[in-house]
């Protein structure tokens, strides 16, 4: 039995509250390579798996784990990996893959510092738009960012359920400093959280087609060994998943990736917006940062600044008509993020011309302290 | 019924049959040799095709699953053996089998080849040998001859090969053969020990590229090609009488290798088992 199945209030890092949380949306299907500072997910999966009929197995490399885990959501199961920058750059091509062939899966990226092997041990979140862009070509991608060890679990459960309701890729974007914290929290019961089963096809294999263009735009999905034999190709293809030319079917088929998503765009969303209804500052940032972000907001109240925090837990897509609103009455926006501004471009590419976009960075391996973000607001006021 | 209808019967039967014809090889290539081998193979096993999967990574061999009606799953270059790991370990009762070309397997995917050995897991491989990229254009491979001409290689191969059967065998794998698409019931055979074989099975394939390798290195045509590797081919009952010095410029078909070990699901399987026991 799982040591997560249980109704106390545990101490749990936030990599432990990614595995509680997959374990939680049906993950039954893990493969991963070490790579700091996510091992401990993988630490977790190859002592959990086997205790419920699930299977871990630590391959070669990234590359052969994301493909291991397409594999196996193909065969049937929910499919999970995890792991940092390196790793991440390694996954990207079958990560494409995934998006093409319309098959559910989890990436977890705790991010650490980079470009390269850059610092394994130190928080970034320099990989906000990698997880947008990382693969080649045109797809629309979805990306969950956490800010707490019960966060890390609910998106988790979240990106879990969203791949398989969107047979898509999911990434959840953490860092290292969450990854490693420790926060109490207590597992939801069974039930308490949605799980999202995977839709299968009701129609007979004479009438099944694995990419169907639906009304929904979310084809019913079989597995490998129900009784449906079908082509799957990372070539661009037609319904049936055989490599078409048709510059009609091409289309078709890169339209769906795009809409297939942008259609359930607002069930995807989440934003906790805090302090914003007579905010003329807002300060808007998402993971670790978030933390940093709600505390100084906090601190600048008590000198009755009126400033309000904004943290969209979906990233990706962007929440551009959301944050848009939210910022409609604000003069000031103040990014903060750590790297060199990544989330900053979709603010400023939404925010409304009211609203000035300033931005707020820190790239050195370290957190960023909520005075770094407090002195910003200030000189905000200014 | 004669034989000729008794073949075709069963190549529609295991054939797709809406708008996968011509297939996109030369004429005169090996890949449909393989395919008719395999197709007999599976059709002497009497596998349900439902719980066939035929994976398959880039190259001209690899565009083979498309033809053929099991579950098929054509992924990225290099990667067949990871894919297919992934298939055979989340439901181990699918017969997994995996096209592979030499440079899909031995270059860009030799990591995974020897990983898929080492765990020694119930795939079976069948790697299309023909010396050469062929969807590339021609550009030299692993399995390359030295001095050989390819279009990366104008003034010759001046690169050591690799031996995938020495390969598979020093990385585990259960089963290693060696055939070629002139001695089709040996291949067909060969194909059939590598299926009934518990753990991974490695068919390396000799087959020609005409078009590519046998132009740059005026080997002829087609069927120059498959006569010569007729010659060079040497069953390992027959080689194992001969000396050395005849071998030269040979090389040997047949079972090479064949052991009984673990199976990676298996040893998974039995370690839940345990777990379960100790109610863990």
């Amino acid at each position: 039995m799982s040591e997560y199945a249980s109704a106390k209030p545990m101490l749990l890092q936030g990599n432990e509250a990614c595995v509680a949380g997959a374990l939680y949306a049906g993950v039954e299907f893990f493969a991963g390579y070490p790579i700091t500072p996510s091992t401990e997910i993988a630490e977790g999966m190859a002592r959990e798996m086997p205790r419920i009929g699930g299977r871990f197995i630590q391959m070669e490399d990234e590359i052969a784990s994301i493909a291991a885990i397409i594999g196996a959501s193909n065969a049937g199961l929910k499919s999970m990996t995890a792991t940092s920058g390196p790793g991440f750059s390694l996954m990207q091509e079958n990560i494409g893959y995934a998006y093409m062939t319309e098959t559910p899966c989890v990436i977890v990226d705790v991010q650490r510092g980079g470009p390269s092997t850059g610092l394994p041990t130190k928080i970034s979140q320099a990989d906000i738009q990698q997880a947008r862009w990382g693969t080649h070509g045109d797809y629309t991608a979805i990306t969950l960012a956490p800010s707490t060890v019960r966060g890390c679990f609910e998106e988790t459960v979240r990106a879990v359920n969203m791949a398989e309701r969107y047979r898509t890729p999911v990434v959840v974007l953490t860092d290292e400093v969450l990854g490693h914290m420790r926060e109490m929290m207590v597992i939801p019961a069974p039930g308490e959280m949605e799980v999202y089963k995977r839709h299968k096809p009701d129609v007979p294999p004479d009438w099944y087609h694995h990419f169907e263009i639906t009304p929904s735009l979310v084809s019913a999905m079989a597995s490998f060994g129900d009784g449906y034999r079908y082509n799957i190709s990372g070539l661009t293809h037609d319904q049936d998943g055989f490599p078409t030319a048709q510059p009609k079917e091409i289309k078709e088929k890169l339209d769906k990736l795009r809409t297939k998503i942008m259609r359930y765009a607002d069930e995807i969303y989440r934003i906790r917006a805090e302090m914003m209804e007579d905010a003329h500052v807002a300060v808007i940032s998402t993971g670790t940062v978030a933390r940093s972000a709600l505390q100084a907001v906090k601190m600048a109240r008590e000198k009755r600044i009126k400033v309000g925090t904004i943290q969209p837990l979906t990233i990706w897509p962007f929440p551009d008509q959301p944050i848009h609103d939210m910022l409609k009455n604000v003069k000031k926006v103040i990014v903060a993020e750590l790297n060199m501004g990544q989330l900053v471009q979709e603010v400023a590419r939404v925010a409304p011309r009211t609203c000035e976009v300033l931005f707020l960075g820190r790239y050195d391996g370290e957190v960023m302290a909520p005075q770094m973000i407090l002195d910003k607001i200030r000189e905000a006021v200014k | 019924m004669q034989p000729q209808v008794l073949s075709s019967e069963i190549m529609h039967h295991y054939l797709r049959p809406k708008k996968k014809f011509p297939n996109v090889w030369c004429a005169g290539c090996g890949n449909g040799i393989v395919m008719g081998a395999l197709i007999r193979a599976i059709d002497t096993l009497k596998y349900d095709k439902d719980e066939v999967v035929v994976v398959s990574g880039i190259g001209c061999s690899s565009r083979m699953p498309v033809y053929l009606d099991f579950c098929t799953l054509h992924t990225t270059h290099g990667r067949a053996l990871a894919f297919a790991t992934g298939v055979k370990f989340a439901k181990p009762r699918l017969k997994v089998i995996v096209i592979t070309g030499d440079g899909d397997c031995l270059a860009i995917g030799g990591n995974h080849f020897i990983h898929a050995c080492r765990r020694n897991i119930d795939i079976t491989t069948i790697l299309i040998d023909n010396k050469i990229y062929g969807m590339t254009g021609g550009q030299f491979a692993p399995t390359t001859p030295g001095g050989a001409f390819a279009t990366t290689a104008p003034h010759g191969n001046y690169e050591k090969q690799f031996d995938p059967v020495k390969l598979a065998i020093g990385s585990g794998a259960s089963y290693v053969a060696r055939g070629t698409v002139y001695h089709v019931q040996q291949l067909e055979k060969l194909i059939i020990g590598g299926l009934s074989k518990r753990g991974f099975a490695l068919i390396d394939t000799i087959s020609n590229c005409h078009t590519y390798y046998g132009r740059m290195n005026k080997e002829g045509d087609a069927v120059a090609m498959i006569d010569a590797i007729k010659k060079q081919a040497v069953n390992i009952k027959q080689a194992e009488t001969m000396p050395p010095e005849k071998l030269a410029g040979k090389f040997v078909t047949g079972v090479i290798h064949e052991h009984d070990a673990s199976e990676f699901c298996e040893e998974y399987e039995s370690l839940m088992q345990r777990l379960a026991a100790k109610g863990r």
